[in-house]
């Protein structure tokens, strides 16, 4: 059976198609065969992100609507075995997507794939709710900030209360918290809220920190999910994730400042 | 931190006020969630019975239902009235 994991936020910025895309990808590069489905209906990201744009035919409306089918519109990433995108439409139709229409088409990816990643819009709309009500688990995504920290407490709110697992008395979603844009001197200086304070304050496990980082610009400049550039520090922090995601146990890293030399600690920098 | 640093006035770090202003927003807001869906209305309601003898801003009233034990609930109703100075 497959599991379904949304990557949500409730704030907008935050990181979420990014990560959607680093994870999907680090997952796939695990060797699991892995889908992300971009559920921004009307703002289409992820094909971007993926650097698949210029292959988008038919999308995840097409489908529902039957007006193609899921052969026609997954996406093969031509990087990584095992990995496909499903791209949301364009159309500025709010109720494109129906509860029915999206279980039937994950169900069917369901039989397919060992990972289907919901990559959520932002806010607490339709869109937002519909790719969280099937997610057998969440990533929270949320930057040390405190809007993002509100907002994804609201999140966890609906993740509890308004999921399908909630509606049918099930287990509940299993959340994790993704800190993204994490800045080790900020917080050091006392600018930015710590992983600990953030963790307190929302109350659910630790799945990744991602270091603020110019490799993440890079990889959506050139439509390489950041994961793909395991030389950078934001990369093997997503692939330091995956491994927690698929249940291994990995120390955190990129938590502190790195050691400045002599002149740089007496005059700043 | 630089040497620099030192020297500049310490003054209340910004992160630490955050998580306290976090803290408090959050639980207010969590506590609401967890009441039924009426409440927010309920709250308007009787906001507007009172509007009708009385002056109060939207603010000065707070509602909250508490789960005591199984088999009791309280509803907490607080007004503020403001100082009438006639």
């Amino acid at each position: 059976m497959a599991k379904i994991i949304v990557v949500t936020s409730g704030k907008g910025g935050v990181g979420k198609t990014t990560s959607s895309a680093a994870i999907g990808t680090g997952l796939a590069l695990s060797g699991h065969k892995t889908v992300i489905v971009d559920f921004d209906i009307g703002l289409r990201n992820l094909d971007l992100i993926m650097g698949c744009e210029r292959r988008v035919v038919y999308d995840f409306v097409n489908v529902i609507n039957g007006e193609a089918n899921l052969k026609q519109t997954l996406i093969k990433d031509k990087r990584v075995e095992n990995l496909f995108i499903l791209p949301a439409s364009q159309t500025r139709d709010k109720d494109a997507l129906t509860k029915e229409g999206v279980e039937k088409v994950l169900n069917e990816l369901a039989k397919d794939f060992e990972f289907i990643i919901c990559d959520s819009p932002a806010g607490i709309e339709a869109g937002a709710m519909m790719a969280l009500y099937f997610a057998d688990e969440a990533v929270v995504v949320t930057n040390p900030e405190v809007s993002s920290v509100r907002d994804s407490d609201r999140i966890l709110g609906m993740l509890s209360s308004k999921s399908r697992r909630a509606e049918r008395n099930e287990d509940a979603i299993k959340e994790h918290l993704l800190l993204t844009r994490y800045n080790p001197e900020r917080v050091a200086k006392g600018e930015m809220l710590s992983v600990e304070d953030v963790q307190e304050i929302l109350a659910i496990p630790l799945i990744g920190v991602i270091p603020e980082s110019q490799a993440v610009l890079n990889a959506s400049n050139s439509g390489q999910p950041v994961t793909l550039d395991q030389e950078s520090d934001a990369g093997q922090a997503y692939l330091d994730t995956v491994s927690r995601l698929l249940g291994n146990h990995v120390d955190f890293r990129f938590l502190t400042v790195e050691k400045k030399g002599l002149l740089k600690r007496i005059f700043g920098g | 931190m630089s040497l620099l640093d030192y020297f500049r006035s310490t003054k209340k770090k910004t992160a630490s006020t955050a998580k306290e202003r976090l803290q408090i927003i959050v639980a207010h807001e969590r506590n609401r969630r967890s009441g039924p869906d009426y409440l927010p209305q309920l709250e308007r309601d009787i906001l507007e019975v009172i509007r009708k003898y009385v002056d109060i801003p939207a603010d000065q009233i707070s509602v909250s239902l508490e789960q005591r034990s199984d088999e009791l609930s309280v509803l907490e109703l607080n007004v503020s009235f403001p100082d009438e100075k006639r």
